[in-house]
């Protein structure tokens, strides 16, 4: 009887090594991919104009693998881990070992829901700092669920035997016991295995371990007062310039064309800025509505990063999002107007 | 029968999980038309197609649009 396992695809190369081990054990795997929201896929090279569209490196190791991917959507579900993690925070706002936990639950779940029979992650111990702890690595399978039913092939011989490899599915002895941060062992095997073209091996899974996305996300829950977010929320967070001019507004300023275009599909939602005389950006603005000095305000700030910024005057149209409008001729501040805490990076 | 999605304005992988999310609920030999704004989905549609055994039978760009028809021949 062929045995089945789903792999946790992340579109790097450790799940590509982990999965391709178990498949030469004549295990059929398929993959699940999990969209949170804040991955790295894809998205700011779709807004930005002078990047080409890069592949969806999950999607390019499945099809390397010769294996189905599942890609499931868990935005709603994942706000939970990213707003109350129970083991806390990384270095920047990323709940790795939580939202580890949180994935392989859903994995255990999955194959409950399809009868398949085990779990594997390209996961090696003492690799990240936080969720690959070799401590931390028994606490994902307790906490998920998953028990035993959870193998790490490219670390599982430093790790105590799993159902598959005690009811002999996998032989443990062609496993691995990879350990710590070197590249070294994964980049050998790639090379036996014949694997040449693959994702850099960063930590850059998603946008929470990046350090000015996460004091813009910090911002936004700041002067929210709470931690709510919606897609469109951390959509955003990853696109133009945020300026913050006051604890009630920000400004998100497009930074090229791409940007204007994602952003000009915000203009029922927001309220926005464009600057007329002049070539410029749009910008929206995140907060209630402006009174009028506020207005001024947010359109000498868009002046500024518009081709009139040297001008007498600048004409903007600032827009509210039920398409009411109002002409504005301001002067653009000066770079030294705009404080530097204004700014969040 | 020619089902449709509106995944404008979806950045990717949106487009293709609301194309597969669509795909497991429609009859084998049912037809998808998926209408996309973000050019990542010709490389990313037809990539989940093969993996997973559909087939594209079409892909055309208007404007700023990007619609692809997408056979269903094989269950998740
Ligand atoms: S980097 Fe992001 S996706 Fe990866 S484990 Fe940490 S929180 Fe999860």
């Amino acid at each position: 009887m062929t045995r089945k396992a789903v792999a946790l695809i992340s579109g790097g190369l450790d799940s590509l090594l982990a999965t391709k081990v178990i498949q030469q054990q004549g295990i059929h795997v398929e993959g699940i991919n999990f969209f949170t929201g804040f991955c790295v896929e894809g998205h700011t090279h779709a807004i930005r104009k002078q990047e080409k569209p890069k592949r969806n490196n999950a999607l390019w190791v499945a099809e390397q693998l010769g294996i189905k991917l599942h890609i499931i959507d868990i935005v709603d579900e994942y706000k939970n881990i990213v707003i109350n993690p129970k083991h806390g925070y990384g270095a920047n706002l990323n709940p790795c070992l939580d939202c580890k936990i949180f994935m392989v639950h859903k994995a255990k779940q999955w194959i409950q829901d399809h009868g398949f029979d085990f779990i594997i992650t390209g996961e090696v111990s003492g690799q990240r700092p936080m969720s690959q702890r070799k401590k931390n690595l028994p606490m994902v399978a307790d906490e998920s669920g998953a028990e035993d039913l959870l193998l790490r092939p490219l670390c599982a011989k430093s790790l105590a035997p799993t159902k598959p490899e005690r009811e002999g599915w996998v032989d443990r002895a062609q496993l691995y016991d990879f350990s710590g941060r070197s590249r070294k062992p994964q980049i050998a095997l790639a090379n036996e295995l014949g694997i040449e073209d693959f994702a850099q091996p960063a930590g850059g899974c998603c946008f929470l371990t990046d350090a000015s996305y996460s004091i813009k996300l910090r911002d936004l829950w700041d002067n929210r007062g709470d931690r709510h977010y919606e897609l469109d929320d951390i959509m955003l967070l990853k696109v133009g310039r945020h300026i913050r001019p006051d604890p009630s507004f920000k400004l998100i300023i497009a930074r090229e064309e791409g940007e204007t275009q994602f952003l000009s599909g915000y203009k029922n939602q927001f309220q926005s800025i464009k600057t007329i005389s002049h070539g410029g950006p749009i910008s929206l603005i995140d907060g209630p509505q402006l009174d009028p000095q506020q207005i001024e305000l947010a359109c000498a700030i868009t002046a500024r990063f518009s081709k009139g910024r040297d001008a007498e005057q600048v004409e903007l149209r600032y827009c509210r999002p039920n398409g009411e409008c109002q002409s504005l001729h301001v002067k653009a501040l000066s770079a030294d107007d705009i404080p530097k805490q204004w700014t969040l990076v | 029968m020619l089902h449709k999605v509106d995944a404008r304005r979806l950045l990717c992988p949106l487009p293709v999980i609301r194309l597969q999310d669509k795909v497991n609920v429609i009859a084998l030999g049912d037809q998808v038309e998926i209408l996309c704004t973000d050019p990542g989905v010709k490389n990313d549609i037809p990539a989940w197609c093969k993996i997973n055994g559909q087939r594209i039978d079409s892909m055309i760009e208007q404007a700023n649009e990007i619609i692809i028809t997408v056979s269903k021949l094989s269950d998740a």
